[in-house]
């Protein structure tokens, strides 16, 4: 199923551009993301993948081109698109002050699921993070981690095909990270897509099946992992792609002896 | 800090003037202010701290934890650095001026200097000692929000207190000496007695209320170190699981639907978001001031003010509502949750508890000012500028966000910049409110002036019904805009960030 070229992109990005004043944050940026992928966005910072993916998800009007999930033109048809999409944006608030419980059941809730169908997923997704015996706790005192994966939660909640995951490993301690990892590749496995930006190129490589490098607002190159790295490493080609790289010991000064 | 050295300045200058004056006055004028004040200075020094959030945050136990001091030199730098600080220094001068009240007998002036120093001293050691046996409740959220909380006490207290001080006034001549005799016997205000007792030829009194004062300043010492020493040995750690709760709360009390979500979301945000409390406080306070300036004149038809300008304040108080989300906010955006579910979600919540509030007060009011005619005409203006209100507030707030506290910050803390566009399009808003409530309550008023009750029944109808008209308009307006602006609200809330 993945591979089958007949099937209609999870998501398919054209031209996307996006100006902030004088900055071009996102450039023509073309993606294709195939269904049933494990797909890796990696970028340096202030390269625009959040940009391009709150575009991408109906967050941020973009100021030209087209996205369109599993065939349907996302900023057209903004509520029904949405409902197909689960997000995990990063550097936003949650609703803290409600319990992990009451979060994700209003999540659920808002995407105008009904009550008994919310609390049977609630109670599941719960499970699956292990945060059952922390759903009375309100969410403000979750630690980094488990607010992480109260938020991926509420982006499960509605069963979405596809999965839009800005920084999901940030500030998550390894165990957390690879449940979150298994996770993500049942939901792949089960035919789900999943996009998620990331720094950590090593992990990209292991976790994802496809990449693409966005540098500056653009598309640098895409892929399937094993293309985009070819015979090096992804973080050796991404050095190369980017630039920037500077050799050298630093200054005299800084080397002891 | 600067504005505080010149007030604290102002007000030493006062203190000094009042005490020069006083010392002309009977020797027993001097000894009751002198007591009164002093044990007000005490317990103010003590207290007060714990509601705001820490005069001086520097000298936290909790942070001084990781620096090996021994614990005397920590004590006595701790009690230095407090005399010596801003509010120290005004203090101790502000004591030591209590001297010239008996300046005209030099041997009590120097009597008075050494209990003055000594009941300053006691002020200093007595808010350091309270921060440290305090240290471990004060610290992490909870603690903080309670705080908040407290300071909205002493303004629930307003009402009752204001009733109960414009009685005493009239009476203080003779209630306060009484007051200080009383004081005078307690750790507050013992040391400050001594003076005045020596004064009035009573050296036995005298030598039991330095007795007392110097006891007190030495067990505060006491306590202070041994709070301190085990606040440093066990540095307070942050509790978390605290407080676990069971259940969904009010989301399985509203309908599992979009719009009932939202109404139980915010209402739990009204229970827990000490930023809310800032909409609540006008409950209590407005009876009490409304009192407070007609009251006093004996008329009490003033108070029928109180449901109209409490309507108008709750019934804008979900004017920044999205603007308190935050970025939190987003999530409304990615579930594609209709605006017209936003809004009415928004507007329920606030009804749940608006409505009885505005009614009461509006019936307390007319029932205390004994104008039962004016029942329903009252009812027309307060419901009609509550209901319109809302409208106004869903409309609005589904366009512009404000800069108002984040979440978790402190909730009158004002956030730069942002205030004025607040107050102008508040300002605007308010002027069309008043407006859009014309109709009802100008046939209230008319109905007032000629002694006509079926207008006030008019009016309560027609407040109801153009009000719920309006109220329509709102939220389905402020929806659409929230629909067709949804990205560009996220962008304004980000900002805020």
């Amino acid at each position: 199923m993945p591979e089958n070229p007949t099937l209609v992109p999870a998501l398919e990005i054209s031209g996307l551009t996006k100006r902030f004043g004088e900055k071009l944050a996102v450039n023509a940026v073309d993606l294709t993301v195939p269904r049933g992928s494990f797909f890796g966005l990696v970028g340096p910072n202030g390269a625009g993948k959040t940009t391009t993916l709150s575009m991408a998800t109906g967050l941020l009007r973009p100021d030209a081109g087209t996205v369109s999930v599993h065939g349907l033109d996302v900023w057209s048809n903004l509520v029904k698109a949405k409902r197909r999409i689960g997000v995990l944006s990063d550097g936003v608030r949650l609703f803290d002050r409600l319990t992990g419980l009451q979060l994700v059941t209003y999540a659920g809730l808002l995407s105008g699921m009904d009550r008994a169908v919310v609390a049977e997923r609630a109670a599941d997704l719960l499970e699956l993070f292990d945060l059952d015996a922390v759903s009375g706790t309100l969410v403000v005192d979750y630690s980094a981690g488990m607010t992480k994966k109260i938020a991926l939660a509420c982006a499960l909640i509605h069963a979405p095909q596809l999965l839009v995951l800005d920084e999901p490993f940030e500030s998550v301690d390894p165990v957390s990270g690879a449940n979150i990892r298994d996770i993500l590749h049942g939901f792949v496995e089960s035919g789900g897509t999943v996009i998620v930006s990331s720094h950590a190129m090593d992990l990209v490589q292991r976790m994802c099946d496809h990449v693409a490098v966005i540098a500056d607002g653009r598309v640098l190159a895409s892929g399937t992992t094993d293309e985009v790295r070819g015979s090096s490493t992804l973080e050796d080609r991404f050095v190369e792609l980017v630039g920037g790289r500077r050799h050298g010991k630093g200054p005299e000064w800084l080397r002891i002896s | 800090m600067v504005l505080g050295t010149v007030y604290g300045m102002f007000m030493l200058f006062l203190v000094v003037v009042g005490l020069l004056f006083l010392s002309t006055a009977p020797e027993s004028l001097g000894r009751t202010v002198s007591v009164v004040g002093g044990a007000i200075l005490v317990l103010g020094w003590t207290f007060l701290p714990l509601l705001s959030s820490g005069i001086d945050e520097t000298v936290d136990p909790a942070r001084l934890a990781t620096f090996p001091i021994p614990i005397n030199t920590l004590l006595l730098a701790l009690a230095v650095s407090g005399v010596l600080g801003v509010p120290g220094i005004i203090t101790t001068l502000a004591a030591l001026a209590t001297s010239l009240v008996w300046w005209q007998t030099p041997l009590i002036a120097i009597v008075a200097l050494l209990c003055a120093a000594i009941g300053a001293l006691t002020s200093v050691v007595g808010s350091r000692m309270l921060a440290a046996l305090t240290v471990r409740i004060s610290s992490g959220r909870r603690a903080r929000e309670a705080k908040t909380v407290l300071v909205l006490i002493p303004l629930l207290l307003l009402g009752p207190a204001v009733l109960a001080l414009s009685t005493l006034f009239r009476e203080l001549r003779t209630v306060l000496p009484i007051i200080a005799d009383v004081v005078a016997w307690t750790p507050f205000g013992a040391i400050w007695a001594v003076p005045g007792d020596l004064a009035l030829g009573r050296p036995g009194a005298a030598a039991l209320h330095a007795l007392i004062g110097i006891g007190t300043l030495i067990a505060a010492t006491a306590v202070w170190r041994w709070a301190l020493d085990r606040a440093l040995e066990r540095p307070a750690t942050s509790t978390s699981h605290s407080s676990a709760q069971r259940g969904l709360g009010w989301f399985a009390v509203f309908s599992g639907t979009p719009t009932g979500a939202v109404a139980a979301r915010a209402l739990t945000y009204w229970a827990r978001d000490p930023r809310y409390a800032q909409s609540l406080i006008s409950v209590p306070l407005v009876p009490a001031i409304v009192f407070f300036y007609s009251g006093a004149s004996g008329d009490l038809s003033g108070l029928l003010f109180v449901g109209p300008i409490v309507a108008v304040l709750l019934g804008m108080s979900i004017y920044t509502d999205v603007s308190y989300d935050n970025t939190a906010f987003s999530l409304h955006l990615q579930s594609g949750v209709s605006g017209r579910a936003d809004r009415w979600g928004r507007v329920i919540a606030v009804s749940v508890f608006a409505v009885p509030t505005t009614i009461i007060l509006t019936v307390a009011s007319v029932w205390v000012s004994d104008s039962w005619e004016r029942l329903a005409g009252m009812l027309g203006i307060s419901l009609g500028l509550f209901i319109t209100g809302l409208a106004l507030s869903s409309l609005v707030s589904g366009r512009f966000a404000f800069a108002v506290p984040a979440p978790g910050d402190n909730p009158f803390k004002s956030r730069p910049g942002g205030g004025f566009t607040l107050m102008l399009s508040m300002f605007a808003s308010w002027t069309a409110l008043a407006l859009l409530a014309l109709p009802e309550m100008v046939l209230a008023i008319i109905g007032f002036a000629t002694f006509n009750q079926s207008l006030g029944w008019v009016s309560l109808a027609v407040a109801l019904v153009l009000g719920s008209t309006l109220l329509i308009i709102g939220v389905r307006w402020g929806g659409k805009l929230l629909d067709d602006n949804g990205p560009e609200m996220l962008v304004q809330l980000q900002r805020q960030k």
